[in-house]
C-alpha cells in the first residue's frame, strides 16, 4: 500500500514541475509587478504599493470590469443555448454521422480569434458585407457597415464558442441513459416537457461546466472586442493589452490582470457552490 | 527595384572580400561590421535594399541588419542586456516616448558630435541631448500624420484640422486609439488654443481634453490596426481621419481615392532617432554610420525609397519640389509633446481612455 502511495506521488512528480513551472512562477511574478513599486527612473521594482489596485477603483475600470462579466455571462447563455439543442439532436443521429460533425467541429477549433475577427469584419463591413444580400433582396436601400457595434462583437464571440459548447456538452449529452426519456414518455409528457424536466436537469452539470468555461474563455478575448467593437466595448482583456504593449505600464497590466483573475475566480466559485448545494 | 547580382560582380565581391580576410588582422575585420536594428517590416527591407550596400560602399563596413520591435519593448530588450554588459544592436532607431524613457534612465551611450560633422545639416530637435549636454540621440528619419479623406465621399478636402469637430462628420470618422500615438492632444492644442505650450500644465492638459471629447460622436473607428482604418478610408466607409502622409501616397498612387493633406495648423510630425545601447563596442562605426545617414544624399535616398521625409534642411538635398512634397510640406510641423506622456503617463491614459468610451 505504502509503495503504491509513494510510487504515486513520484508519478505526480514530472506533471507538478511542469504545472509549477508554466503556471505558478508566472502568476507569482505577476502578483508580485502588481505590487511593485515604482523607481525614480520610471521602471518598477518589488516591494509592496497598493497604487496600481487603487487606480483600479475607480467607476470607470469597475464599469469595464462589471461590462466585461455581463458580456462573457450573455455570450456563455447565448452559446450554449445554440448548442445544446444542436448536440442533443447530434447524439440521436447514427455514430458514422455523430463522427463526421464531431470532427468538423473540432476543425473549427483551429481557426484563432484573430482569424475569425477579421472575417467578421468582411462580413459585416459596407463594400463585402452582407448587408449587400439585403440590398439585393431589396430589404434595404443602401448598404452600411453593421461594424463596429456591440451586435459584431457578440456575434463574433458566439461564433467563437459555440464549438467549444458543443464539445463540452457532447459527452453528457451522448451518456444520457435513453431509458429516462423512455419513462417520461411513456407516463405522459410531451416531448417538450420531458426535453424541460428530464434531460436537461439531468445534464446540468455538464450546463454549468459548459457555461463556466465559455465563460471564462470569453473573459480572455482580446482580438474581437478590439476589432469589432467601438472603444465601449472594449473588454478588461484589451485593457491589459493597452497597458502592457502600448503604455508599456506592467505594474498596472498586472493588477488589472489579477483583478480579472479573481472576478473569473469568484465566478467559477459561485457557480460550483452554487450547483453543488442544489445538486 | 531588384538587386540583381551578375556572376563577374559575384566573383569580384567574393575575391575582394578574400583578399580583404587575408590581409586584415582579426581585430579590425571583426570591428568592420555593424549590427543595426531598424523597425522590422518595410522599413527594415527598405533599408537592407537601398541605405545598406550604400554605406558599406562608401565605408567598406559591413551591415548586420536586426529588426527591433517599435515601442518600449525594445527598450526593455536593450535594458536587459545592459545587465549583461551587452548590447543587442551597435546602433538602433527608437521614436518618442521609449526615447525619452532611455534617456531618463541613462542606457544610451553619449556620443561625440566632432566626428558627426553632418550634424550641422539638421536642426537642434533632431540632436537628443542629456542635461550636460551630451549628445545621445540623432535623428534618422520623419514621418507626418496629416488629415486623409477619401476624395469620392469628400470631394473638397478640408484644409483644417477643425474639421474633425465639423458636426457635418458624424460617426465619419477614423482616428488613432492611443493618446500617445495620435497625437490629438498636440493637434486640439494647436488648432484651438494657438499651440501646444498649453499642454505644460495639468490644468492646460485638461482644457485640450475638453475640447478634444467634443469630437468624439464624429469617430467611428479609433484604431489601433492601421490596416484597418486604411481599407476603410480607401473604401469610403470611413472618408475622413488622420493617417500617416507615406502610405496614403503610396495608396494614392495606386489609383485609390485618397487625398492626404497637410493642414493650416501643421501636420504632425514624427521621427526615429538612431541610439546606442550602452555596451555597444565599435564607436567609430557607429558614429561613421550615423554620421552616413545624416548626409544630404543618404537623407535624400531615404526620401525617395522608403518615403520618410528628410531631417536634414531640405535645400541641402537634390530632392525636386514634387518628390519633397511627396514627403513633406513646407508648413511648420506639430511637433509631439512627448514630455507630457512621461510626466502624466497614467492620468492622460485613464482621461483618453473614458473620453473615447463616451
Amino acid at each position: 500500500m505504502q509503495k503504491s502511495a509513494l510510487s504515486r506521488y513520484i508519478g505526480l512528480i514530472p506533471s507538478s514541475v511542469m504545472i509549477g513551472a508554466f503556471f505558478v512562477i508566472p502568476f507569482v511574478l505577476i502578483l508580485l509587478t502588481s505590487v511593485s513599486t515604482p523607481t525614480d527612473d520610471g521602471g518598477y521594482a518589488t516591494g509592496f504599493d497598493l497604487q496600481h489596485f487603487e487606480r483600479f477603483l475607480t467607476w470607470f475600470y469597475i464599469e469595464r470590469a462589471l461590462f466585461s462579466a455581463g458580456l462573457c455571462a450573455l455570450i456563455a447563455v447565448l452559446s450554449l443555448l445554440i448548442a445544446y439543442p444542436f448536440t442533443y439532436f447530434l447524439t440521436t443521429f447514427p455514430p458514422r454521422t455523430q463522427t463526421f460533425w464531431l470532427i468538423y467541429i473540432l476543425a473549427q477549433l483551429s481557426l484563432s480569434e484573430v482569424l475569425i475577427a477579421f472575417s467578421w469584419q468582411i462580413l459585416l463591413s459596407r463594400t463585402a458585407g452582407v448587408a449587400n444580400i439585403l440590398v439585393w433582396f431589396g430589404v434595404i436601400e443602401k448598404s452600411f457597415a453593421m461594424t463596429p457595434s456591440a451586435g459584431a462583437v457578440v456575434a463574433a464571440l458566439v461564433y467563437l464558442t459555440v464549438p467549444f459548447s458543443v464539445l463540452l456538452l457532447f459527452p453528457a449529452l451522448s451518456r444520457l441513459d435513453k431509458s429516462l426519456i423512455e419513462a417520461s414518455r411513456t407516463l405522459g409528457a410531451s416531448p417538450l416537457r420531458t426535453f424541460f424536466t428530464v434531460i436537461i436537469p439531468v445534464t446540468r452539470p455538464a450546463i454549468i461546466s459548459g457555461g463556466v468555461t465559455v465563460f471564462v474563455l470569453t473573459l480572455g478575448a482580446i482580438i474581437v472586442p478590439q476589432v469589432l467593437g467601438k472603444p465601449e466595448h472594449w473588454t478588461l482583456s484589451v485593457l491589459i493589452t493597452d497597458q502592457a504593449i502600448f503604455n508599456f505600464n506592467m505594474p498596472f497590466a498586472s493588477a488589472l490582470a489579477v483583478v480579472l483573475l479573481v472576478l473569473s475566480a469568484t465566478v467559477i466559485w459561485l457557480v460550483t457552490k452554487f450547483s453543488g448545494k442544489k445538486a | 527595384m531588384p538587386t540583381t547580382l551578375s556572376r563577374r560582380r559575384f566573383l569580384g565581391t567574393a575575391a575582394a572580400t578574400g583578399a580583404a580576410a587575408l590581409a586584415a588582422p582579426a581585430i579590425v575585420q571583426a570591428a568592420q561590421s555593424l549590427k543595426v536594428g531598424t523597425y522590422g517590416g518595410f522599413f527594415e527591407d527598405s533599408f537592407k535594399q537601398f541605405i545598406f550596400p550604400e554605406f558599406t560602399k562608401a565605408t567598406g563596413i559591413e551591415v548586420n541588419s536586426v529588426a527591433v520591435p517599435t515601442g518600449e519593448t525594445w527598450l526593455v530588450q536593450i535594458k536587459n542586456a545592459a545587465r549583461a554588459k551587452t548590447a543587442p544592436a551597435d546602433v538602433s532607431l527608437m521614436a518618442g516616448i521609449p526615447r525619452s524613457h532611455g534617456a531618463d534612465q541613462k542606457v544610451f551611450k553619449a556620443l561625440d558630435d566632432s566626428k558627426i560633422p553632418n550634424l550641422s545639416n539638421m536642426p537642434d530637435r533632431f540632436k537628443d541631448r542629456y542635461d550636460d549636454g551630451t549628445l545621445y540621440g540623432v535623428g534618422a528619419v520623419s514621418w507626418y500624420i496629416t488629415l486623409c479623406t477619401n476624395s469620392d465621399e469628400i470631394p473638397d478636402a478640408p484644409d483644417s484640422w477643425a474639421a474633425l469637430w465639423d458636426e457635418t462628420y458624424k460617426d465619419q470618422i477614423g482616428l488613432l486609439g492611443l493618446a500617445s500615438n495620435s497625437h490629438m492632444l498636440e493637434v486640439t492644442a494647436a488648432t484651438f488654443f494657438g499651440g501646444t505650450d498649453i499642454l505644460d500644465t495639468k490644468d492646460g492638459i485638461q482644457q485640450v481634453f475638453d475640447k478634444l471629447s467634443e469630437l468624439v460622436p464624429n469617430v467611428r473607428l479609433w484604431y489601433k490596426d492601421e490596416g484597418a482604418f486604411q481599407q476603410a478610408l480607401q473604401d469610403g466607409e470611413i472618408p475622413m481621419g488622420q493617417y500617416y502622409h507615406d502610405v496614403a501616397g503610396l495608396a494614392a498612387a495606386e489609383g485609390f481615392p485618397v487625398v492626404s493633406t497637410f493642414p493650416k495648423e501643421g501636420a504632425v510630425v514624427d521621427s526615429g532617432y538612431w541610439i546606442v545601447p550602452e555596451h555597444a563596442q565599435p564607436v567609430d562605426e557607429i558614429h561613421e554610420f550615423i554620421n552616413f545617414i545624416s548626409a544630404a544624399e543618404t537623407q535624400a535616398l531615404l526620401s525617395r525609397n522608403v518615403g520618410t521625409a528628410p531631417v536634414v534642411d531640405p535645400a541641402l538635398t537634390d530632392l525636386t519640389e514634387e518628390e519633397l512634397a511627396a514627403v513633406s510640406s513646407p508648413k511648420a510641423p506639430i511637433v509631439p509633446r512627448y514630455d507630457i506622456y512621461k510626466d502624466h503617463a497614467d492620468w492622460i491614459s485613464d482621461t483618453w481612455n473614458q473620453m473615447i468610451a463616451g
